[in-house]
């Protein structure tokens, strides 16, 4: 195994690191794995093996379909918005204009709070009888009286959407700009010379280089969309009528409020999975995405 | 006396002082809302720790949606909390799971004979205590005397069908768009307005063993809260609404009815920061002509010690001090007592006639919610039909007979 001594030391100097790595990450995920296999409950009696019943039981159940369907909503307008948003803003801010230092730094506001300050922040924006949302669009003349944003299934997913879209298209920009830096001056400069307008100039110039880098965005902002937890808890508990119960918030749900530590976990580790193979298919498309670059 | 021993002394007390105030220390997890205030809380337990300088209290509050769940938690990661508040609707679950030791044999015969007998209700399962009571609550309703007075209506209502009369009255003169304001939101507090209701049109969540509420007085009772809601007299954003909404929308003046626990009362009659202030009165929630006189929810709570605790003597000794008569009197203003002397005593009644007597008549009525160990499936499934009836999205037969069949039971 060892060919030379140095592979034997960097072996060696690895070795606390991956000690660390299967202490925090990989026996959790075994003790999670042989949890879902049982009845296990937080507290009191129960832990005797039932194979695959949680599985079943929870992939069957209406609850986790509502979920599922809940998080992908979510997840797909979410991150699709955010991308959008987050490549616009990118290329605006990579204008020079007078102002654009403070611009930039303002824009980073949203995303450097802690999700629980902007989710109680939101909160208080749709509050049905005094927040903000509902006086600037009545003042508009948009409509004639106050709505329960958080109150209707219809607005309540569309309103946690505003929300996490507010928060996160800022890490996109970020991430546009910082690869629009790098986009060669005189290529675009000859681009110009040779007459392409801002369309064409935009799609073969400069999306190449900001393809790499939104491939990684994309795929850290799907994760964490998919799990998402402490938006949905604080804006609406999963109501109206669960209408935007998360699978996170049904994991909880089972494990904490119910007890049930088996099928929390059963259900857990189906989220994983689904995670997994979303994760491995950006990582593809990223591969041929590289391939056409280059 | 020379400096040296001056110092040798100073620290040798110091030394002593601190040794003796460490002994122990109690870690105590409270809720943040309704009821007793974090303030008052504090000011108990710094009485407490006053009278045992050798025991330190460490309070957390937590709000009521995270108080169950934390207190699991705590125990599935090996404990944390010494004294826990728990809500009536949990004995049966913390009981069948071990959370809380079984203090039956703690309990003094003064205690067995000078507290409500009703309040026994929240500690107790199968036979034996698990706490002791503490908070005393039901909801009430609360009234709005100057938009009733604008109204004509000159005494508050007895019936549920007198409040939908009333608010339709106040509703066409124009006093307040919407008169009835409730805690409808997918919560806990949904299901404590639902089963006041079903207790007035004398329903039944579970009868031999099987779930009941989805027909007679449950099924009205829903049927009573969608009507109200699509006639327009409910507040339409109650279903986004938690207790302190409630209270908001009501201390505003933007209702001119609504159902809320007994701290509402004080924070929205006596306070400065109340736009009704001196004009809210109170009243038992109404009942059914023929079926109820008046309805409430038994909506108390207890002070418990959990199975990890290492100091269940202290903990015992802080219980018995936060539920003592004394200290129950003194912080009277927005939690009732739990000892049944206290109702006659000036110290708590001063200020609060309207309230003692909504209390003498609603206390003495109040409705559990039922005694399983599958309580929060059951209440969660009720929610979401609540919801589901309240939204539209189906008749309220429809949203029960699903909850039922959800309800795990």
């Amino acid at each position: 195994m060892f060919t030379d001594r140095l592979t034997f030391r960097a072996w060696l100097l690895m070795l606390p690191l991956v000690a660390v790595m299967v202490a925090v990450v990989g026996w959790p995920l075994v003790d999670t794995l042989r949890l879902s296999f049982t009845d296990a409950r937080l507290v009191g009696t129960g832990g005797e093996g039932v194979g695959l019943e949680n599985y079943a039981r929870m992939l069957g159940s209406r609850n986790f379909r509502s979920a599922l369907w809940a998080t992908l909503t979510f997840s797909v307008w979410s991150v699709g918005a955010e991308l959008v948003l987050g490549v616009l803003v990118g290329l605006l801010l990579n204008q020079r204009f007078y102002g654009r230092t403070l611009l930039r730094a303002l824009m980073i506001l949203p995303w450097a709070l802690p999700t629980v300050v902007n989710a109680t922040l939101w909160r208080l924006i749709y509050n049905p009888e005094y927040g903000a949302l509902n006086a600037a669009l009545t003042q508009l003349g948009l409509i004639d009286a106050y709505q329960s944003w958080l109150g209707q299934p219809g607005t309540a997913m569309t309103a946690l959407i505003v929300a996490d879209v507010w928060k996160n298209f800022p890490l996109v920009a970020l991430i546009s700009l910082a690869a629009l830096q790098a986009v060669p001056r005189d290529i675009q400069a000859a681009a110009v010379s040779d007459g392409a307008n801002a369309w064409r100039r935009f799609r073969h110039v400069t999306l190449p280089y900001l393809v790499g880098p939104l491939m990684v965005a994309l795929v850290l902002r799907t994760i964490e969309a998919f799990k998402v937890f402490d938006l949905i808890w604080i804006m609406t508990r999963g109501g109206p009528a669960n209408s935007t119960r998360s699978l996170s918030l049904l994991v909880y749900q089972e494990a904490f409020a119910f007890q049930r530590a088996g099928s929390g976990a059963s259900l857990a580790l189906i989220i994983t999975l689904i995670i997994t193979v979303l994760a491995i298919g950006y990582l593809a498309l990223m591969r041929r995405a590289a391939g056409q670059g280059s | 006396m020379n400096t040296t021993l001056k110092a040798a002394l100073l620290t040798a007390t110091a030394l002593t002082g601190t040794a003796a105030w460490a002994e122990t220390e109690l870690n105590a997890l409270f809720m943040a809302q309704a009821a007793y205030s974090e303030d008052d809380i504090r000011a108990m337990t710094a009485s407490f720790e006053e009278a045992n300088p050798d025991v330190k209290v460490n309070l957390e509050f937590v709000p009521y949606e995270g108080l169950h769940d934390k207190t699991v938690l705590s125990m599935g990661s090996g404990g944390g909390y010494d004294v826990v508040l728990f809500d009536v609707i949990w004995p049966a679950e913390y009981a069948q799971n071990g959370v809380l030791v079984d203090v039956t044999g703690k309990i003094t015969d003064e205690m067995k004979s000078g507290i409500l007998p009703g309040a026994w209700t929240t500690v107790d399962y199968e036979g034996a205590s698990y706490g002791m009571p503490w908070i005393l609550d039901t909801k009430y309703l609360f009234f709005n005397k100057e938009m009733l007075s604008k109204a004509g209506i000159d005494t508050p209502p007895a019936t549920w069908a007198d409040l939908t009369a009333a608010a339709q009255k106040i509703k066409d003169a124009g006093i307040v768009e919407y008169p009835i304001a409730w805690s409808w939101a997918q919560a806990e507090a949904a299901v404590c307005d639902y089963t006041t209701l079903l207790s007035a049109f004398g329903g039944e969540f579970i009868k031999d063993g099987a779930p009941a509420f989805q027909s007679g007085g449950g099924l009205e009772a829903l049927d009573y809260m969608a009507a109200s809601m699509e006639a327009g007299l409910t507040n339409p954003n109650s279903k986004e609404f938690l207790e302190e909404d409630v209270r908001a929308v009501f201390q505003n003046g933007d209702a001119a009815f609504a159902l809320n626990w007994t701290y509402m009362y004080n924070l929205a009659n006596a306070s400065d920061e109340s736009s009704v202030k001196g004009k809210v009165g109170v009243v038992a929630a109404p009942g059914v002509e023929g079926v109820s006189e008046h309805s409430a929810v038994n909506g108390s709570m207890g002070l418990g010690i959990t199975a990890t605790s290492q100091h269940p003597d202290e903990a015992w000794n802080y219980i018995v001090h936060m539920t003592s008569q004394p200290v129950q009197n003194a912080y009277a203003r927005l939690s009732l007592p739990i000892w049944a002397s206290s109702y006659t005593d000036p110290e708590v009644t001063a200020g609060q006639e309207e309230l003692i007597k909504a209390a003498g008549e609603g206390l003495a009525v109040m409705y559990p919610r039922p005694m399983t160990a599958k309580y929060q499936e059951m209440s969660m499934a009720l929610q979401q039909g609540i919801q589901e009836a309240l939204l539209g999205m189906a008749t309220p037969q429809e949203a029960l007979e699903a909850a039922a069949e959800n309800s795990g039971l």
